[in-house]
C-alpha cells in the first residue's frame, strides 16, 4: 500500500520536476515527498488567515443537536412565554382602543362571543391558551428552584422536567375541560 | 532462638533492602511463532457500517460543506469513534481532516458532534447497529477551519480573559506554600477535571447565538474554579468582572452543558453558583 503510493508520488514528481529524472534511484527511495513550500512574511501570512477567515463555514448546530429534554424544554418555555406576553400585550392594546374603532373586547363581550361557539371549538380555545399558561408558570417554579442551585444535576433536570410536563398535561386538562 | 533471632534479622534486611527482594525481569516481547500461533485466524463475518462525515475544503471555499460517506468493517475497527476516523483518513481517504492527539480523553483535541451530541471520538463507542448511519459534524456553530477542524480563537481568548491562575494581593512568603483546609480543596472537585475540549460551550444555544459576549459555559464554569478556590484573593474583582448583562447572564439554565460533558462534570451547577453568590454575596 505505501509502496504504491509511494510510487505514484515520485511519478508525479517527475512530471513535475525533470531535474529529478536525473537521481531516479534518490527519487523513488524517498518515501514521504514534502509539501512545496512558500514562504511569506508575518504580514503576508496574516493576510492569508484573514481571507480564509471570511470564507469559513459556520458548522450546523440547531438543525443536527441531538433532541433532548434539556433544550427542547428550554425553547418550549421562550416560545410560551412570548406567546402569552404577545397575547397579552394585543389584547391590552386592542382594549385601550376599542372606544376609537367600535370593536368590544370588554368581559361581557368576549364571553358573549364565547359563548355561541360550539363545545368543541370552547374547549379547543381554552386549551390553546390553558397549556401553554401552565406550562409556563410550572417550568417557571422548576426555574425558580435552580436558581437556588438546587435539582441540577442531570437526574435533577430530567425528574423535574418530567414532573413539569405531568403537571401540564393535568392543569391543562383541567382548565380546558373541567373550568 | 539464636537461630530465629537471626532468620527474622534476615527478612528485615530482605525487606528493606531492595536489591535482596527478588525482582521478576520483565522480558522483551517475543514475536508469537507460527507453531504455536493456529494457521488461520478464526475470521468473522464483516460487519459493514456506513458513517457520514462533514467535509469542507478551505482551498475550495465556493464549494459548500456536504456529507461524505464511508463504509468501514467494524470488525477490523477500534471499538471507537476516534478509531474509525483514523482507519478511514489511514485506508481510505488521506484528505479527511481532523484533530486528535491522546486517545484516551484527556487533550480533549477530539471533540466534535457524534450523532447529534458534543463528544471526544476517542470516548465514543461506535453503536454497532449497522442499519443506522453515523453522522459526524465538527462542534455546533463553531468557524469550520477544515472538515472536522473548529476554529476554537473566540474559545481560547475568553479563558484568558477571566484571567485563569491564582491572583494573590498578599507578598508570597518565601519557603511557604498557599495552604488550604481539605474541605476548601474539596469544592474544587468536579471543576479542575475540565480539559476545555469545548463540548459544553459549543452544545450551548446561548452560546450559539452570544458567543461573541457570553462566555458560555466551560469558561465561566473555570471562572468560577478560582471563585471558590480560598487560595485566591480576587474574589470580588473576578465577580465584578462576571457582573454585567452578556458574560454570564446569558445562561439560561438550558443544562446541555452537563447533558453532554464527557468528563461528566456540571457547568451549569457552576454558573448557577456563581448567579447566587452574585445575588446573595458570598455564600
Amino acid at each position: 500500500m505505501s509502496l504504491s503510493r509511494s510510487s505514484i508520488r515520485a511519478a508525479a514528481k517527475f512530471s513535475v520536476r525533470p531535474s529529478a529524472l536525473l537521481l531516479p534511484r534518490a527519487a523513488v527511495c524517498q518515501t514521504r515527498s514534502a509539501a512545496t513550500t512558500t514562504k511569506t512574511s508575518d504580514a503576508e501570512a496574516y493576510s492569508l488567515l484573514v481571507e480564509q477567515r471570511k470564507k469559513r463555514p459556520i458548522a450546523p448546530h440547531l438543525s443536527i443537536y441531538e433532541p433532548q429534554l434539556t433544550w427542547y424544554m428550554s425553547a418550549a418555555n421562550r416560545v410560551t412565554g412570548v406567546a402569552l406576553a404577545g397575547s397579552f400585550y394585543l389584547f391590552g392594546i386592542s382594549y385601550a382602543l376599542s372606544p376609537y374603532i367600535g370593536f368590544h373586547v370588554e368581559s361581557a363581550a368576549i364571553a358573549g362571543a364565547f359563548a355561541t361557539l360550539p363545545l368543541a371549538a370552547k374547549m379547543a380555545v381554552k386549551a390553546t391558551f390553558a397549556t401553554p399558561f401552565v406550562y409556563h408558570s410550572m417550568n417557571g417554579l422548576r426555574h425558580l428552584t435552580w436558581d437556588t442551585a438546587r435539582q441540577l444535576t442531570i437526574k435533577g433536570v430530567y425528574r423535574t422536567g418530567y414532573a413539569v410536563l405531568a403537571a401540564t398535561a393535568v392543569g391543562s386538562v383541567y382548565l380546558s375541560f373541567f373550568v | 532462638m539464636n537461630a530465629s533471632v537471626f532468620a527474622r534479622s534476615a527478612l528485615r534486611a530482605a525487606a528493606t533492602s531492595r536489591t535482596a527482594v527478588p525482582v521478576s525481569v520483565r522480558g522483551l516481547a517475543s514475536v508469537a511463532t507460527s507453531q504455536t500461533a493456529p494457521a488461520t485466524p478464526e475470521t468473522k463475518k464483516p460487519l459493514m457500517k456506513k458513517f457520514q462525515v462533514y467535509r469542507w475544503n478551505p482551498d475550495e471555499p465556493e464549494k459548500k460543506p456536504y456529507m461524505q460517506e464511508y463504509e468501514l468493517d467494524l470488525n477490523q475497527t477500534g471499538p471507537m469513534f476516534l478509531d474509525a476516523l483514523i482507519r478511514m483518513k489511514n485506508e481510505v481517504d488521506p484528505t479527511l481532516t481532523f484533530r486528535r492527539s491522546c486517545r484516551e480523553g484527556i487533550c480533549g483535541s477530539c471533540a466534535m458532534n457524534i450523532e447529534g451530541t458534543n463528544t471526544l471520538a476517542c470516548l465514543c463507542r461506535i453503536d454497532r447497529d449497522t442499519s443506522k448511519v453515523a453522522k459526524i459534524y465538527p462542534l455546533p456553530h463553531t468557524y469550520v477551519v477544515k472538515d472536522l477542524v473548529p476554529d476554537l480563537t473566540q474559545f481560547y481568548k475568553q479563558y484568558k480573559s477571566i484571567k485563569p491562575y491564582l491572583q494573590r494581593k498578599d507578598a508570597p512568603t518565601p519557603m511557604k506554600e498557599n495552604l488550604q483546609s481539605i474541605a476548601d480543596r474539596k469544592k474544587l472537585d468536579g471543576m479542575y477535571e475540565c480539559i476545555l475540549c469545548a463540548c459544553c460551550s459549543t452544545s450551548c444555544p446561548s452560546y450559539w447565538w452570544n458567543s461573541s459576549e457570553y462566555l458560555g459555559p466551560a469558561v465561566l464554569m473555570q471562572s468560577y474554579r478560582w471563585i471558590a478556590d480560598s487560595r485566591d484573593q480576587f474574589t470580588e474583582e473576578r465577580k465584578a468582572a462576571l457582573d454585567n448583562e452578556m458574560s454570564l447572564y446569558r445562561c439560561h439554565t438550558i443544562m446541555n452543558c452537563a447533558r453532554t460533558c464527557p468528563k461528566g462534570l456540571n457547568p451549569g451547577l457552576a454558573i448557577a453558583k456563581i448567579k447566587k453568590e452574585l445575588a446573595f454575596g458570598s455564600s
